[in-house]
């Protein structure tokens, strides 16, 4: 029987996000293992039973292990983890949860990430995204659940300088969005002559 | 663009939100005693005020959680937000 291999949306973009000047500098993320976790009321026992303090306060994440863990509603999270299979994580999560009435899906598949690096990625993300993305108040930390361009994002920021920011998109809209970044790069790396 | 003040999420614009219809309709005590008639009115009929109007509203691209607004119906000003759990505010 043939093997299924997952490929990634993005990998006719490749070529293109490797010619970008390092002021806005697009890399693919490697895939990661996601989970959805469910859970109504957290406290000691289960920042014990999962390894990790659930970020309550609206609009952040923590590091998690390897991985993260992000704030995704009152009684949701992502969990991520880049060194577990994406079964290892959904089975270690739900035994952790189960006990205290809550759920864990494997969502894996759902979302892709890109990493923007670079002094002009703050520039290119207010093209299409109308929440306040100065580093005053999204700094590292900070999530946003909202709108790029057409497409549905969770933005998380990775420094307080405002110049490194992790884009997850849904892998069938990944295509979509990767236009829409190298269309609102644009100016940023056409040199002037 | 209008901003909406998502309870969880804060200000947020407003095509990131649906409109759910009229907030606090109770659903009935008895309802296997109503009459086709009582059910009509529970299912379809609604409010359909000039002015204040408590609303449900559902924040679709951010954290996708239900809360309820009083709204203007004929300014379209948003006058307070509030979680499901927490009363209707009382308004002048």
């Amino acid at each position: 029987m043939a093997e299924l291999l997952r490929t990634h949306p993005l990998t006719a973009w490749t070529d293109a996000f490797e010619r970008l000047p390092d002021t806005v500098g697009i890399t693919v993320e490697p895939f990661v293992a996601m989970v959805d976790v469910r859970l109504g009321t957290i406290g000691p026992e289960a920042s014990a039973a999962l390894g990790v303090d659930l970020p309550t306060a609206p609009g952040t994440w923590v590091p998690a292990g390897t991985g993260r863990a992000v704030w995704l509603g009152p009684d949701e999270w992502l969990l991520t983890s880049t060194t577990e299979a994406p079964e290892e994580l959904e089975a270690r999560v739900r035994a952790a949860v189960a006990g205290l009435g809550g759920s864990a899906t494997d969502v894996s598949a759902q979302r892709i990430g890109l990493r923007l690096t670079g002094a002009r990625v703050r520039d290119v993300l207010v093209k299409g995204c109308s929440i306040d993305l100065h580093p005053r108040v999204f700094s590292r930390g900070s999530s946003a659940q909202t709108t790029l361009g057409q497409a549905g994002v969770v933005l998380l920021a990775l420094s307080d300088a405002g110049d490194d920011v992790v884009v997850l998109v849904r892998a069938s809209f990944a295509g979509y969005l990767a236009d829409w970044l190298l269309d609102a790069a644009l100016e940023f790396t056409t040199p002037i002559s | 663009m209008q901003l909406i003040a998502c309870p969880w999420c804060g200000p947020r614009e407003e095509v990131e939100f649906s409109y759910g219809g009229q907030a606090h309709v109770p659903y009935p005590d008895s309802p296997a005693e109503l009459s086709d008639e009582e059910w009509a009115h529970y299912v379809f009929f609604r409010d359909n005020p000039r002015g204040r109007f408590a609303e449900r509203w559902n924040h679709n691209a951010g954290c996708r959680r239900w809360f309820n607004a009083i709204r203007d119906t004929s300014t379209y000003r948003f006058e307070s937000v509030y979680r499901l759990d927490d009363p209707k505010p009382v308004t002048p």
